[in-house]
């Protein structure tokens, strides 16, 4: 690796600043701040309806928020090609196209996001969530938790660096899961940044860097690095008092 | 992000390109349609079903085939035309797949001119079956001004094309969706249907291409003024 | 962003409709005024008789209706595409809505001027097609707006479909005058263009302004209708 990696890895890799969204008069996200480096990882808690889903697609340039600036290194999202290159997103939609097979699906998406040789990229990709075999099926024809696995290699073939996840481990089975969180790990370990939408707290924390939990539109807790050996029980207890402490 | 450029990996990527970006996707969709055909299949058995049923139910004696085929052959066009467009954001919307297409780096104008570009094939490839049929059914003489009638048919397509695609956008973000698309698009496709329709039935009763160069002209200004203007218009229609 | 919470701040203080919408009042005045010098003061005209009073309503509403509703509808989508502004969005909504009714009213004595000067109360004359359709674009313009529930995507989506409805108009237009190449229709008086008497000119002129009063009468009504509605929501949603 060259010089300017450790740049990158110093410097901020995503930045929130004060970003606010409404649906009509409802406030979904109110004045949202955070910031992120290369290698971080941070979990979104939250009940339903508390606005997490709102605040990824505004880190991933879905959404435009009402107010307020989120920026992937340095540059505004969706902004050009080069910084939505950058990008791979995950939620509990497939993002798939049903008629077509696996290997269809993610040669598209790998071609989309401009890779050279996408073919080879797709099968290590396919590889990866232990998929391969499935290649030439529809994935119509899979189950729930195999689709979600083929929707992860399509988020991930082209390396990004910046991944957002917005409840991967819906449907998948054990090994599904081990997959991806090894998949994510291997993101981590690689500069990536990812961001992580979830209702399992042991599963979130265990990835982690930084722990959030999000409600009514607000950050109601932030623990910035919590140590792998941080106790999910007494955060359990934490996340149920702030959760009803809204209601 | 300059510097993850520089450490090799753009020599793994391409420069964004819009025309191939555009073709991927319009492959793509036409290998979804070949794949479950049913949006082509209903299209055309609609079609021929309708021009039989037309020419079946109409009396021969009183209206010459000659005067009627052009009208109905565009109108059977259009709903044709529509049961296509339906689908084509219906495919992108099932699974959301939209949202991995707009966070790639594909820009939304690409994205645009992909779908239009798949369903202006739909539309020909529908006109393609259609137009024999109408020859058959109605007794029409094969001749040569069917070089212009294509030409207007293509010319009519690219218009349709454009404005269905971006009204097709518009109605998948409604909770009418299909029933919602014929009634905002069909205003729309009057300045396409009817000088194309009267253009066919010159070039049919056997004037010269010179006869219609006034309808030509209305077709292919519609086709350059909502071609670009439904382009830009489009980026408009996605949730921001 | 400062235009959200201008937006909302406007909003959450929009006051009570007044008791008496004055302009309203005087536009109805003017164009009662228009109608009692029509009748009682403009000599109808010698070869189509009594019946060429209504175009003192039919030709303003046309161009209100067609011309000024549609521009207004058109460029203030436009603009909310830019500015994001809500208070855009509603004139646009409100443009098109007093719009339409003016269309509705032009077809309606369009169809009664047909009948008794043609003989048939739909003679696809060109420009009485124009309106037509373009009273099919706003319906369906209206019928998006119902569609949409969510306040944001309606406003973008129906800015969209705006824009493209004035690209429209021209096109419209040219159709329906090709398409009259090719089946000439009655003769059609002119209005505007051709020598008219002083008399029918001024009342002309006058009703042109009654009801240029009235459509802005009932556009600014309808917009602040639209203001407490969207107060209301927001007041509901907080």
């Amino acid at each position: 690796m060259c010089a300017a990696r450790l740049a990158v890895a110093e410097s901020p890799a995503l930045v929130a600043e004060r970003v606010t969204r409404k649906y009509g008069g409802r406030v979904a996200v109110k004045d949202v701040s955070l910031t992120l480096s290369a290698g971080d990882c941070l979990a979104l808690f939250g009940p339903n309806g508390a606005g997490k889903t709102t605040l990824l697609r505004m880190l991933g340039g879905l959404l435009k928020p009402n107010a307020g600036t989120v920026r992937l290194h340095g540059n505004e999202l969706p902004g050009e090609a080069e910084t939505r290159r950058l990008l791979g997103v995950i939620s509990h939609r497939s993002m798939l196209y049903d008629a077509l097979t696996v290997r269809e699906n993610v040669m598209f998406a790998a071609e989309c996001q401009g890779l050279r040789d996408a073919a080879s990229a797709t099968t290590r990709a396919l590889d990866m969530l232990l998929v391969l075999d499935r290649a030439d099926t529809p994935v119509r024809a899979l189950s729930r938790g195999l689709q979600q696995r083929v929707s992860i290699a399509r988020a991930l073939v082209h390396g990004p660096r910046l991944v957002l996840l917005d409840e991967p481990y819906t449907g998948l089975d054990e090994t599904g899961a081990r997959a991806l969180t090894d998949a994510l790990r291997a993101l981590k370990a690689s500069g990536a940044t990812v961001v992580l939408i979830t209702h399992n707290l042991s599963e979130g924390l265990a990835l982690a860097t930084h722990a959030t939990i999000m409600r009514a539109g607000t950050f109601a807790h932030e623990m910035p690095r919590p140590e792998a050996s941080y106790d999910v029980g007494e955060y359990a207890a934490l996340y149920r008092e702030i959760v009803a402490g809204g209601e | 992000m300059r510097a993850h450029g520089r450490c090799g990996v753009s020599a793994s990527f391409r420069e964004p390109s819009f025309v191939a970006d555009a073709v991927r996707i319009a492959r793509k969709d036409l290998l979804i349609e070949f794949r479950t055909r049913s949006g082509f299949l209903s299209a055309t058995v609609f079609a021929m079903l309708s021009i039989a049923i037309f020419r079946f139910s109409w009396d021969p004696t009183a209206v010459t085939s000659i005067d009627l085929a052009p009208g109905i052959v565009w109108v059977i066009f259009t709903f044709a035309g529509l049961l296509g467009l339906n689908r084509s954001f219906g495919v992108e919307q099932a699974d959301r797949a939209l949202d991995a297409l707009l966070a790639s780096p594909v820009s939304r104008e690409a994205v645009f001119a992909g779908k239009a570009l798949g369903n202006l094939c739909f539309v020909l490839a529908v006109q393609v079956i259609a137009l024999p049929t109408l020859a058959l059914f109605f007794g029409l003489p094969v001749a040569p001004e069917w070089w212009g009638v294509g030409a207007i048919a293509l010319l009519a397509a690219v218009g349709f094309a454009a404005v269905g695609t971006l009204f097709a956008a518009i109605a998948s973000n409604t909770r009418l969706a299909e029933m919602l698309l014929p009634m905002l698009a069909l205003p729309f496709f009057v300045p396409v249907l009817i000088p194309a329709a009267q253009a066919t039935s010159k070039l049919l009763a056997g004037l010269p291409l010179t006869e219609v160069i006034a309808e030509l002209k209305i077709l292919a200004a519609f086709d350059i003024v909502f071609v670009a203007a439904c382009t830009l218009a489009f980026p408009f229609t996605l949730e921001e | 962003m400062t235009s959200v919470s201008a937006v909302e701040s406007r909003s959450t203080t929009a006051r009570p409709l007044p008791a008496v919408d004055w302009l309203l009042v005087l536009a109805v005045l003017a164009v009662g005024a228009m109608a009692v010098r029509a009748i009682l003061y403009t000599p109808a005209d010698a070869a189509l008789g009594a019946v060429q009073r209504i175009l003192y309503i039919h030709v303003p509403s046309a161009i209100l209706g067609m011309y000024v509703a549609c521009t207004i509808m058109a460029a203030c989508g436009g603009l909310f595409l830019w500015l994001k502004d809500d208070r855009l969005d509603r004139i646009s909504e409100s443009a098109a809505e007093v719009g339409f009714v003016f269309l509705t009213v032009v077809l309606a004595t369009g169809a009664i001027w047909g009948k008794s000067s043609w003989g048939t109360a739909w003679a696809w004359e060109p420009r009485l097609t124009s309106a037509l359709f373009l009273w099919f674009v706003l319906l369906s313009y209206l019928v998006l707006r119902d569609a949409i529930e969510n306040r944001d995507t309606r406003a973008r989506l129906s800015a969209v479909l705006g824009v493209l409805a004035l690209l429209l108009v021209p096109f419209i237009h040219m159709t329906v005058y090709l398409f009259r190449g090719l089946h000439p229709d009655p003769v059609v008086l002119q209005p505007g263009k051709p020598k008219m008497p002083p008399e029918m000119l001024i009342t002309w002129l006058f009703a042109v302004g009654a009801f240029a009063l009235l459509f802005f009468a009932l556009l600014r009504l309808r917009y602040r209708w639209a203001t407490a509605r969207d107060a209301r929501l927001m007041l509901e949603q907080a």
